[in-house]
């Protein structure tokens, strides 16, 4: 209830604001409705924001799966650490942007490029917390795989998997926060297509409606996919807890 | 009763084991150990708590290489394990862990009778994790004994159960034991356990634990009632004192 009426205070806000500046530096939610039934209509929008998502989704399977192996290697043994570490390391205080013009200069301006770049950036956070899982998984349980002789595919999926799930969630989540920003400007700097194309070019044309109206929804889009599958997928995780988490 | 040639399952000595401490530093825990195991015979080991009866297990279970001294173990050794704690996958069903343990030892064997006969029906579908200690104890020693293993290593698999279950799972354990196919051996702080159960006693004394007494129980498992028992656990216990490890144990406190 709070929250509902947070919100509507944000909307009557903005409309006010709006009519007091009169400006088209900031147009009211009714154009911003306007362009955004528009660009449904035109199908701009739904292409855009698809070009987006599979960038999403591709970048972050790719960082997850890697971050994982790699995390995985370096928890359990020293010397993968050793010398994970300072690439980690680097990884980690390499801007952003210095990854996506590396990518763009030496891969090309094309899709590998801009996947890898955000996958680049998204990737050093991961294997630093499954490293960290790794590290704290139980070894009672390790002997009781060793003395009844549970094969290895048995042992990563009933005795591994479950111990990381809450540091993979975490993982998850953050990185998933972490790649819808990346793959924008990724976007704006060097494709053809996606929401941080058009932003960039609506940018450039001074075009505020059309920015709102992205914007808002790119942010519509990010919060189904937070409610309708990451909450119920670590729900789902957790169901073992007494009482979930 | 140890038959002359029956089938060697386990050889075990160690020489000393010890445990960094500090940097540069270790304490020995185990010195002169030697335990053999053959296909039928039931061996207790029993001591002050402390004294390294679990590294013992750990070791005979190859889950402790760290050591001095050999092991050897049959290649035909199929290993059942109850652990000082039960040790379940917490989430996962009671079913789904003793699943896997036997999916791992291509043993068959219908479940729910197990769990049946461990009074654990209801609890079939339960996570692991919600189980009561004492349900969580039982599914460990199912788990153990329904992957038809022929050396069975148990740490304590009895402390912390109610009476009549303890007495219970103690009547099972000695089926097992009667069956003739099964090493097995058991670490326990309750003597009357041991003189109940087991072929041969090793009591062990204290910090860098030596056997100090060795004894076979020759009354056959079929005559022991709980008069026998205790009587026999009463002489071992004066004998026990005589070996100082009383003393010893008095020292420690």
């Amino acid at each position: 209830m709070a929250k509902l009426l947070s919100l509507i205070f944000v909307a009557v806000l903005w409309t006010v604001a709006a009519t007091a500046a009169h400006s088209p530096m900031l147009p009211g939610p009714l154009a911003v409705a306007d362009a955004l039934l528009r660009e449904t209509g035109s199908l701009a929008l739904p292409f855009h924001l698809a070009c987006t998502l599979l960038r999403v989704v591709a970048a972050f399977a790719i960082a997850s799966s890697l971050g994982l192996v790699l995390g995985y290697a370096m928890g359990k043994s020293r010397l993968v650490d050793q010398i994970g570490d300072p690439w980690l390391v680097i990884l980690l205080n390499l801007p952003a942007l210095v990854t996506i013009i590396l990518a763009y200069i030496w891969v090309g301006l094309n899709e590998y490029a801009a996947i890898a770049a955000v996958a680049l950036n998204k990737l050093p956070n991961v294997v630093v917390v499954v490293r960290e899982g790794t590290r704290a998984l139980s070894s009672d349980l390790e002997d009781v795989a060793q003395v009844f002789r549970i094969p290895g595919p048995a042992k990563i999926r009933h005795v591994v998997l479950p111990q990381l799930a809450p540091y993979l969630a975490a993982a998850f989540r953050s990185g998933i926060a972490i790649i819808w920003k990346i793959v924008l400007v990724v976007e704006l700097i060097g494709r053809p297509n996606g929401v941080g194309f058009v932003l960039g070019s609506a940018f450039s044309l001074f075009d505020m409606v059309t920015i709102f109206a992205y914007s808002i929804a790119f942010i519509a889009i990010m919060l189904v996919v937070e409610n309708l599958l990451v909450q119920p997928v670590e729900r789902n995780a957790n169901r073992w807890r007494r009482k979930a988490a | 009763m140890q038959t002359a040639g029956a089938e060697k399952l386990l050889e075990l000595k160690i020489d000393s084991k010890a445990y960094g401490t500090s940097p540069g530093a270790s304490v020995e825990v185990l010195r002169d150990i030697a335990l053999h195991l053959t296909v039928g015979s039931f061996v207790s080991l029993f001591g002050p708590s402390g004294c390294g009866k679990t590294s013992i297990l750990r070791i005979a279970a190859g889950l402790d290489r760290d050591f001095r001294g050999e092991r050897w173990i049959a290649p035909s050794a199929r290993l059942g394990m109850v652990f000082q704690e039960p040790r379940l996958l917490a989430w996962r069903t009671v079913e789904d862990n003793i699943r896997i343990a036997m999916e791992a030892a291509a043993a068959t064997g219908d479940i729910g009778e197990w769990l049946e006969r461990f009074d654990l029906g209801p609890q079939r579908r339960q996570y692991a994790g919600e189980l009561s200690l004492g349900q969580a104890r039982r599914v460990a020693l199912v788990r153990a004994l329904s992957i038809a293993p022929n050396l069975l290593l148990l740490d304590e698999p009895l402390v912390s159960l109610d009476d009549s279950i303890a007495a219970r799972l103690r009547g099972e354990l000695r089926a097992v034991a009667e069956s003739g196919k099964v090493g097995i051996v058991l670490v326990t702080h309750d003597l009357d356990e041991a003189v109940e159960l087991s072929d041969r006693l090793l009591f062990l004394g204290e910090r860098s634990a030596r056997v100090i007494l060795e004894r076979e129980v020759s009354v056959p498992r079929s005559q022991r009632d709980r008069r026998t028992v205790s009587a026999l656990a009463e002489e071992l216990a004066a004998l026990v004192s005589q070996s100082n490890w009383r003393e010893a144990q008095c020292n420690s406190r």
